[in-house]
């Protein structure tokens, strides 16, 4: 067991993934008691390392391997190799010693007691944890404050609405201060407001208190507004590792313009690389970089064409990981 | 930080200590959980004590054709009974929602479950208890009180404090036999009906004297899945009646090393069982 604590990494790494592999048995039944056994690479010699503080987005397709390695990092599944720490401690071996440094929110399965008035799960937390008192208050009365829940404390979970839900959880997630907090598609199904609400506290949290967080997502707007870093995942392997900005380039994703115009006319003379893809009677579709702005492309277009409205529409992760891997393959 | 890592030691001291702290503060939750719906509350456990109940009438009419079942009167058929009701009523209401582990395996919400500072074991032990559950106890002790009111037995030291033991060891027995259940549906998510037929069908099988069963039955419920020890051997030893299988009379007083020997190895299971989830995950 290695229980050389914190010290040892200091803070360069927090969260430390040495080439961690988790290998699945997959058994597959094919014909009557015949049974064919299949290994599955989930992930597959991951290594990445978090400093104390910094603001992680995990993104990638579905089944790509995002919430095996939440599942490793949190203790929940032992890895089948490499090597794993978080704040010095081996999360499968030390499950429970982690449990109290690090916050959990599963999006879309809440840890709220349904039948119970709200404050009723965070007495539990705070007795389950051990929270000194004083701490605790503490603690509860930031996250009612920013998370406005003054007026729900005594509501009960299952009067609350989605967004209410999610912010609770996330309070409950806190109250043992911990170091680390692991989102799990924490803005899924919410309205824009309700978001708007999570990112902020998010943000906060990390400024103020300097917590480490680590969030899986398909929003790419929770990872523009709130993380540094981007990491995508797919088929167990790390794709990209590093700013948002590079994930466009490397994935040479596009931006859409829409534009409505006052009447018919023909395709739009844009600048390269902006270009026409779509027309509909006075609508157009222009693509351009996501990497580049709009401005420019928009002034021109005002300047020389009789504009009534427009929009701009963000290319959405898959498109950019769907994009990224075509060039790869092709590379 | 320096307190939670603290706090993260002290915890790791004694797991016995923290998981029943944690089993109570589940528990205590459930029910105030319940408490929200007292009219269903209220419901469900005469709902709990009347379908029990059923299981003693059956007997009470097959009495009503008969003097004697395999050569035990009714009071002593409703000692057997009573004995068997109040042991797994106990088992059942203190950890009979183990079963609904399956599901919580196939929604994943196990999960929540292990990052929390706490054994799964009792998290997963007090998750969804039912008070309500108290309904089967209770119906199991007013047959047992009315079995010692109406039975004639020669009471002695030994068998007065082998009444308690008998009841506790024979809760031990259920219990392990629920735990080591759940531990199976680690492998299989689908196998709490199988579970039922040892908890459910088990403490069926004791209501009924051991003499109207084949030997097989008979040493496969004492050798191999021990259930045997609940009360068929503590009540030959209190009812002076002959030992199922010419058994020695002292294995009348073994139920607690039966108990804790079975408690040992469902944790095993449960060990095993919980590896697994964590390298397969599913």
């Amino acid at each position: 067991m290695d229980s050389a604590g914190d010290s040892a990494f200091g803070d360069g790494a927090f969260i430390e993934v040495d080439r961690v592999e988790k290998v699945f048995d997959v058994r597959r039944k094919t014909g009557f008691l015949k049974r064919e056994r299949r290994q599955v690479r989930a992930v597959d010699s991951i290594s990445f390392t978090v400093p104390r503080g910094e603001m992680v987005g995990y993104i990638g397709p579905n089944g790509a391997g995002k919430s095996t390695t939440i599942k490793m990092l949190t203790g929940i599944l032992t890895p089948s190799g490499g090597r794993l720490r978080v704040a010095g401690i081996d999360p499968s071996r030390e499950r429970s010693r982690l449990a109290h440094r690090i916050g959990v929110v599963f999006g879309q399965r809440t840890t709220l007691w349904w039948d119970l008035p709200l404050i009723d799960s965070y007495r539990l937390t705070h007795r389950m944890y051990r929270i000194p008192d004083a701490r605790y208050r503490a603690n509860l009365d930031r996250c009612v404050e920013l998370l406005e829940l003054g007026a729900l404390l005594d509501v009960p979970v299952r009067q609350l609405s989605l967004g209410q839900r999610m912010r609770g959880d996330i309070a409950a997630a806190l109250l043992h201060d911990p170091e680390v907090l692991y989102l799990d598609e924490p803005t899924i199904g919410l309205d824009v407001v309700s978001k708007a609400r999570v990112r902020a506290f998010l943000r906060d949290l990390n400024a103020e208190r300097g917590t480490t967080v680590l969030l899986t997502t398909h929003d790419l707007q929770d990872i523009e507004q709130l993380c540094s870093r981007v990491m995508v995942i797919d088929q167990g392997r790390l794709m990209y590792d590093g700013p948002l900005a590079g994930l466009h380039e490397a994935g040479e994703s596009e931006r859409t313009l829409v534009v409505d115009l006052e009447r018919e006319l023909p395709p739009i003379d844009a600048p390269a690389p902006a270009r026409v893809v779509r027309v509909e009677g006075p609508r157009q579709w222009l693509a351009f970089p996501a990497a580049q702005s709009a401005a420019p492309l928009v002034a021109r277009i005002a300047a020389e064409y009789p504009l009534v409205d427009l929009s701009v529409r963000e290319p959405d992760i898959e498109a950019v990981i769907a994009k990224m891997y075509e060039e790869r393959a092709t590379a | 930080m320096a307190e939670s890592s603290a706090a993260g030691r002290r915890v790791g001291e004694n797991r016995l200590v923290d998981g029943v702290r944690a089993y109570r503060m589940i528990a205590a939750m459930w029910i105030r959980s319940t408490m929200a719906y007292r009219a269903s509350f209220a419901m469900t456990t005469l709902g709990n004590f009347a379908a029990t109940a059923l299981d003693f009438v059956a007997i009470l009419l097959m009495f009503s054709r008969v003097d004697a079942l395999g050569g035990y009167a009714l009071p002593e058929v409703a000692f057997l009974y009573g004995l068997s009701s109040v042991s797994f009523g106990l088992a059942d209401l203190a950890i009979g929602s183990m079963d609904r582990l399956g599901r919580r395996l196939r929604d994943g919400t196990l999960d929540t479950l292990l990052v929390r500072p706490a054994p799964v074991l009792a998290q997963v032990a007090a998750d969804r208890f039912a008070l309500r559950r108290l309904g089967r106890v209770t119906q199991g002790a007013l047959v047992l009180a009315y079995a010692l009111w109406t039975v004639d037995i020669d009471w002695t030291v030994p068998k007065l404090l082998l009444m308690p033991v008998a009841l506790v060891s024979g809760a031990g027995i259920f219990g392990a036999v629920f735990v080591a259940g759940a531990a199976f549906q680690f492998v299989a998510q689908d196998a709490s009906e199988a579970q039922n037929a040892f908890t459910y069908g088990g403490t069926t099988l004791l209501q009924y004297p051991p003499t109207i069963f084949g030997k097989e039955l008979v040493r496969g419920v004492t050798f191999v899945l021990p259930l045997a020890f609940v009360n068929w051997l503590p009540a030959a030893y209190v009812l002076d009646r002959p030992y199922p299988l010419g058994l020695p009379g002292w294995v009348a007083f073994t139920p607690p090393v039966v108990a804790v020997a079975c408690g040992a190895l469902a944790g095993l299971a449960w060990r095993a069982g919980l590896r697994t989830y964590r390298s397969t995950g599913s």
